[in-house]
């Protein structure tokens, strides 16, 4: 099955780099808390983003009760309504799925996947983490302050965001732009590291086009966030001195409560470019490891080689530099010149070329292959079906004249929630599956894996698919009250709470994955070193889980990529990376 | 033994000339940039990093300029000194802006002797640079006292768009922090080389790792960065 490009190697080049030198522990603290090993640190990461994203969870409840059950819950007033659907969606997208995807799997693979034996710059590693942990804490602060959180919705978009009435306007709005500041400073401390890592830190033999697909998603992605990150942070500094110095960047002649503000001349436009600017890279940059991760788990788990590896990673660059042509896609309704919607309809669109060309070379993937039905795959093929579905409304709100009355619907919010929602969730639910026997050396436990598949898989899909119906209704997201909406049948308010109670029984099921991950911890089965019988070098270490410096004495060398599997005439139905090939092959070296 | 750029083991085969060895670095293994260390690259990619932030702050600054229905004041009318009778349009940047440019020339000087291990001139020379640097700060220090004591503010400004002031404060402001920044680091950096650091092999920064000269020139690329985002500023916020 090896064609010729992926022909291995008998021997690797001479070494250009000596041994890395390493940190030691000295204390529990150092060695539990203040960690240099990115593999503690990954953990920490895990571990800050999974309990934050449960808080976020919980708030997500909190807005399908309001909707499914208007006025059941006293407590959600208008204000905090506002509130809850804020915080939801900016822990959901940057604080977990970024954090944990980047922070927390970049951390524990790239240097395994790569051959070195730590991220290149540890010091630089831990902060990292305890910048974004400081970032989560100021979220969570902020739900205890006067005023409570900010009521701004995700975008955060002025002037609304900085106006007197909406909640949050004491300490909220503060501590959630503080907040980003310094996740977006951690952040880039972490992503020098990663990218710095895949560079120039890899294993003997070890080439780019030999990379796990995982490496090269998380690399493409961490290097768009350190180009998309910025248009954030600026935005944010920006909106601080709106706020608190009474510039006017964002901030147009505006009257409120009949008074005009002192504010005057500013561009509100300007903030959704630069919002967006940041935001579009962002869908990607929790995309773009899903994809190489997926692409992972489908070939190991169906025996197969991946198909199409180079173009694999050439859609992984590609999407990665289109993303950053396609943001204002999401303001054809914002008043800005109706031409450049013309342009960004267009490039949008194009992004469904490679995005197509993953998808076609995951099925061929499959295609014959031996597929284990176990939960990483079982979540790898949740993925792929979820993301075309996803996908696939995407063409419909890429274009100017569709999206301009769905703009602003329930099926926007259909839409990106199966895309950028559901879709990267299953995948980190499929690699957590995959990958936790390298962390604990136990593997997760099976029945209860796949009981959490199916009621999250299915679940999802009663959730969201209803949505776009409603949305296609002309049902307004951002809501706090349906009642008495003219355009609203009484069968939408039943789908309503249909879909709310879904969304709870979705929302319970999550409590069988923490429990299984907790109780996997001292009860699983023992993994042994390579339970899925993978190629990729993090199975190849010498004990597991794998210690400080990764590798024991001697480092990996590295002879072929990364998807020899069922090569016909091995007398295994797997290849790992560090197996020498044969030299008559006619290997240059 | 920690040194990933200047192993002995290091290929002595010469490298092809341009495309077709770049072609060859990115598809080999083990590095990409292959006389590149690794602190060395991690400044090339924060600095690619930062300059998406001043370029996010110039474009907003544009943005306001062109959008605002106010007068944009006239930035040599704006920036002038007057000396013994004689009105000077931007005097004062003409000389910050020279100050910084020397510092780079002392910089680049800096790295020279690094190189050659020469620690006193290093440390003389980065002593030097800080405090061109300094001297930028503390002239910024003094523009930014005269446009306050004539009344410009963020939220106001006597002589037309009041973005002028508020975007004059936050990019200058901005560009200060990173000049000031970059004496600090100057200064550490410099302390190390006279104190002999990097020839007794003590930890350099933010690492247990050894220490090495190299960090002179980072610095160094830190610095011109620093320079450059300047010369930016100077064009588009005051000629312009």
């Amino acid at each position: 099955m090896a064609d010729i490009p992926h022909d291995a190697s008998a021997t690797v080049p001479p070494a250009e780099l000596e041994e890395m030198e390493l940190y030691h522990a000295h204390s529990w603290w150092t060695k539990y808390v203040f960690s240099q090993d990115a593999k503690v640190i990954a953990v920490q990461y895990a571990v800050t983003a999974l309990v934050i994203g449960f808080v976020a969870l919980v708030l997500s409840w909190l807005i399908r009760l309001q909707l499914g059950f208007p006025g059941l819950v006293e407590f959600i007033d208008a204000d905090r309504y506002y509130q809850i659907i804020t915080m939801h969606g900016m822990i959901m997208v940057v604080y977990l799925l970024t954090a944990l995807f980047l922070g927390g799997f970049g951390n524990y693979l790239i240097p395994l996947m790569v051959g070195a034996r730590d991220m290149v710059f540890p010091y630089a590693n831990m902060l990292s983490f305890w910048l974004y942990f400081v970032a989560v804490m100021l979220l969570v602060i902020s739900f205890f302050v006067p005023g409570g959180p900010t009521g701004a919705g995700w975008t955060l978009y002025p002037p609304q965001a900085i106006l007197s009435n909406t909640p949050g306007q004491q300490w909220g709005i503060m501590l959630m732009l503080v907040s980003l500041i310094v996740f977006i400073i951690g952040f880039t401390m972490g992503g020098l590291n990663y990218t710095v890592t895949v560079l120039q830190a890899r294993a003997r033999g070890m080439t780019l086009m030999r990379l796990p697909l995982t490496i090269w998603g998380i690399f493409v992605a961490t290097v768009m966030a350190l180009l998309a990150f910025p248009a954030l942070f600026v935005a944010a500094v920006m909106m601080l001195f709106d706020k608190y110095l009474g510039t006017s960047f964002f901030m147009p002649t505006l009257i409120e409560m009949g008074e005009q503000l002192s504010y005057g001349g500013g561009s509100p436009i300007l903030f959704q470019h630069l919002f967006w600017f940041f935001g579009h890279p962002e869908v990607y940059i929790v995309a773009l490891p899903a994809f190489g991760i997926v692409s992972d788990l489908i070939s190991t788990h169906a025996r197969r080689n991946i198909f199409g590896y180079r173009m694999m990673v050439w859609a992984i660059v590609g999407i990665g530099v289109l993303s950053f042509v396609v943001w204002a896609h999401h303001m054809y309704v914002s008043g800005m010149n109706p031409y450049f919607g013309f342009f960004f309809a267009t490039t949008t669109l194009i992004i469904a070329v490679p995005t197509a060309i993953k998808v076609y070379n995951w099925v061929l993937t499959l295609w014959q292959g031996d597929i284990h039905f176990n939960p990483p795959m079982l979540f790898a093929l949740g993925f792929i079906v979820t993301f075309v579905n996803g996908g696939l409304s995407g063409l419909f709100l890429g274009n100017v004249v569709v999206d301009v009355p769905l703009s602003d619907t329930m099926f926007v919010v259909a839409h990106f929630h199966m895309v950028m929602g559901v879709a990267p969730i299953l995948v980190i639910f499929g690699a957590i599956y995959h990958w936790y026997p390298k962390v604990t050396g136990r593997m997760l436990g099976d029945a209860m894996a796949k009981f959490h598949f199916w009621v999250t898989f299915l679940g999802a899909y009663l959730i969201f698919f209803p949505m776009h119906y409603l949305g296609l209704m002309g049902l307004p997201r951002r809501y706090f009250e349906t009642e008495g909406i003219m355009i609203m049948p009484e069968s939408g308010h039943s789908l309503n709470a249909f879909i709310s109670i879904m969304a709870f029984i979705v929302g319970f099921a999550q409590l069988v994955f923490v429990f299984n991950l907790i109780w996997s911890l001292r009860h699983g089965r023992p993994s042994g070193p390579n339970p899925w019988r993978a190629t990729t070098l993090e199975w190849q270490t010498p004990t597991t889980p794998p210690p400080h410096g990764n590798w024991g004495d001697h480092l990996p060398n590295v002879y072929r990529w990364a998807y020899d599997y069922s090569v016909p005439g091995a007398k295994e139905d797997f290849i790992p990376q560090n197996e020498p090939g044969s030299v008559t092959k006619g290997d240059p070296a | 033994m920690s040194d990933p750029a200047v192993t002995p083991s290091r290929e002595p085969t010469a490298r092809l000339p341009g495309w077709r060895g770049i072609a060859a670095d990115w598809s080999s293994d083990q590095r990409s940039f292959k006389t590149a260390s690794w602190g060395k690259v991690m400044m090339w990619v924060f600095l690619l990093s930062d300059t998406f932030i001043f370029g996010c702050f110039l474009l907003s600054y544009m943005t306001a300029r062109m959008s605002t229905t106010v007068t944009w004041p006239n930035a040599s009318e704006v920036f002038s000194l007057e000396i013994a009778g004689h009105h000077m349009p931007l005097l004062l940047i003409a000389i910050m802006t020279f100050v910084l440019i020397t510092s780079s020339g002392t910089m680049a000087m800096a790295v020279n002797y690094g190189y050659r291990r020469d620690r006193k001139k290093t440390a003389i020379l980065m002593l030097l640079t800080a405090a061109f640097g300094a001297m930028f700060v503390g002239m910024q220090a003094f523009e930014w006292s005269k446009l306050i004591s004539e009344g410009v503010r963020p939220w106001e400004n006597p002589f037309g768009a009041q973005q002028f002031g508020a975007i004059f404060f936050m990019i200058t402001g901005f560009h200060g922090t990173h000049v000031t920044i970059g004496v600090i680091f100057l200064l550490i950096v410099a302390r190390k080389v006279w104190r002999g650091d990097f020839d007794t092999g003590r930890p350099g920064f933010f690492t247990a790792r050894k220490g090495r000269y190299e960090i002179v020139e980072i610095t160094g690329l830190y610095w011109h960065f620093v320079d450059l985002v300047w010369v930016f500023i100077f064009a588009f916020f005051y000629l312009w």
